[in-house]
């Protein structure tokens, strides 16, 4: 691979041309492999459910249109203009006078971190109910198992007795995605995402057709689609789909910045972008077609109502009622192995993208090749997942960090990069402009209206709900003192992590980057 | 399935997988632009 010289910080140094996918549907299938994750299925059916069902739909597309796109267009602009990792694209965006913005990119870094050293648990939690799926090891007593005999979970703290169920296939978890991840873009990721991608949709079609001929399928779909109007006046439904879109497409944490500055210069954004937001609620409406044919047929076998039935949504749904379903089922070893085999794919795609955005960032920070910072930073996250995940308390933990990573720490650095970029540096029209000098899908000063003004203040209003109900009602029971070290201080290592890695020297200097279309070819444009 | 979540089941297949159709249309027939803005020339494609 050729290299350049140019002088840095640390006087003259080698540099390397950036990565790249190797085309436009390497790039859509890796941003899709992202965005398409567990949320996507164990998540969204139960939403829509809970908050109007067909009614859902409504204030989901809108949210869709209003807020998501417009976001991943953001995103894919930041990225794809300052080519760069999130540190080194917010620090150019920033220019002289804001060199300090890398911290908001770090900060997105640290959210990429904490969220992978759980969600690689979790993936490992799918792939040892995989192997389970076979001889249907979980039994009558699903709940029972999960906690107590699989995850052989005790009260709220901090465990060292290691579970070895757990244990194990999370080792494995991480030397695969870890392998992968020291592969590069185009060998590594890409190629990961092109054979799990096309698998995952199989896997999960075949799994939506079975579940649809079950007895109470259509009693299941008519719960999902039948809507409730008078859900549309309540703000908490509004809220629940734009917590839906903005979670699950994979934006403000870095991921689709990182993703897009593998792209090459000239590469088309926004068209694609298109691709991947609506192939994402293209899976998530399966998906609701998937679950709740499959909790019809549940409630049918209890001779209740689908109203009636508990653990709807997220690990529950997952891990507890979906292994009943499977011991009732005709074939259910089958429907079981589909099912959390295509939770593995979904979530081991979206982990290689959490985890490349911290690789990236260090890549870039410290002049260090992927397979390095494979090595040296992805060991010893695995060590950290470990340490905390596959004990006793694993399943506490995760709980407790996923809410205050999400809801809190996501949250702020959407509130943060949409203000900053917008209000403080005024960054909108260059970036419209570069969007529009580069895409065959042109956007219009709504575009800037919309991430402007109308996300930052429904991302606002969700932040402050939230840290109500945290601060006022606290989590799930927790003890006071247990949130304050697994949930706040989750915030408050995000935040010192950031601070501390903007203050570390660059090995190679980021600012001798010249970005094209220049501002003035952008204003030329424009004319 | 009721009448109501019928429809609302089509609406969603017509919204949301017809955009993901309608958008690789757009994109197969407008996979890139024909001219690119000043500079271009300077810029490689693996940049």
């Amino acid at each position: 691979m050729a290299t350049k010289q140019h002088s840095g910080e640390n006087g003259t140094v080698a540099s390397r041309p950036r990565e790249q996918w190797s085309g436009q549907l390497g790039f859509i299938l890796s941003a899709i492999g992202s965005a398409v994750g567990l949320g996507n299925i164990w998540r969204f059916p139960g939403v829509a459910y809970e908050n109007g069902g067909g009614a859902f739909l409504i204030p989901y597309l809108i949210a869709l249109v209003t807020a998501g796109i417009p976001i991943l267009f953001l995103d894919y602009a930041i990225g794809h203009r300052f080519r760069g990792s999130a540190p080194t694209a917010f620090r150019r965006l920033g220019g002289k006078a804001g060199k300090w913005l890398e911290s908001l990119g770090w900060f997105q870094v640290w959210i990429c971190i904490v969220i992978a050293v759980y969600y690689a648990a979790v993936v490992a939690w799918a792939a040892s109910y995989f192997t389970f799926s076979f001889d249907l090891r979980w039994g009558d007593d699903t709940a029972g198992f999960f906690v107590n005999e699989f995850l052989q979970t005790s009260d709220a703290g901090f465990s060292s007795q290691f579970v070895p169920a757990v244990l194990i296939p999370l080792v494995l978890v991480w030397v695969a995605v870890l392998a992968v991840l020291g592969s590069g873009i185009a060998k590594g990721v890409q190629r990961a995402n092109v054979i799990f991608l096309p698998l995952l949709v199989v896997a999960f079609l075949i799994l939506v057709v079975r579940a649809l001929f079950l007895d109470g399928a259509m009693t299941g779909l008519d719960a999902l689609f039948t809507p409730d109007f008078s859900a549309l006046g309540d703000p908490s439904v509004w809220i629940a789909a734009y917590s839906q879109i903005f979670f699950s497409l994979s934006i403000a944490f870095g991921i689709m910045i990182t993703y897009s500055s593998y792209r090459s210069r000239k590469a088309n954004v926004t068209a694609p972008a298109l691709v991947v937001a609506f192939a994402n609620s293209s899976f998530e409406i399966i998906a609701g077609i998937g679950v709740f044919a499959t909790l019809g047929y549940f409630a049918f076998q209890q001779g209740v109502g689908v109203d009636e039935l508990e653990g709807i949504t997220g690990v529950g749904l997952s891990f507890i009622t979906f292994p009943a379903i499977v011991s009732q089922m005709p074939g259910g070893p089958l429907f079981g192995a589909l099912f959390f085999g295509s939770l593995v794919m979904a979530g081991f795609t979206s982990l290689l993208s959490v985890l490349q955005v911290v690789s990236s960032a260090f890549q870039d920070k410290f002049g260090i090749t992927a397979r390095q910072a494979s090595i040296r930073v992805g060991s010893a996250l695995a060590i950290v997942s470990v340490l905390l995940f596959s004990t006793t308390t694993g399943l506490i933990t995760l709980d407790t960090v996923d809410q205050w990573a999400n809801n809190i720490g996501i949250v702020v650095a959407a509130i943060a990069s949409t203000i900053l970029v917008i209000w403080v540096f005024r960054k909108g029209p260059e970036l419209a402009g570069h969007l529009n000098a580069v895409s065959t899908f042109k956007v219009g000063p709504i575009w800037q209206i919309l991430v402007g003004v109308l996300a930052p203040v429904v991302l606002l209003y969700m932040l402050i709900q939230r840290v109500i109900v945290l601060v006022t009602e606290g989590y799930e029971g927790y003890p006071l003192w247990y949130l304050a070290v697994a949930g706040w201080g989750t915030v408050a290592v995000i935040l010192i992590g950031a601070i501390t890695m903007t203050a570390l020297r660059w090995k190679h200097d980021p600012d001798d980057f010249t970005a094209w279309p220049s501002t003035q070819a952008l204003k030329e444009l424009k004319k | 399935m009721s009448g109501i979540a019928i429809t609302f089941f089509l609406v969603a297949a017509v919204l949301v997988w017809g955009g993901l159709i309608a958008s690789i249309i757009f994109l197969a027939r407008k996979p890139q632009l024909d001219v690119y803005p000043e500079g271009s020339e300077l810029v490689s494609d693996d940049d």
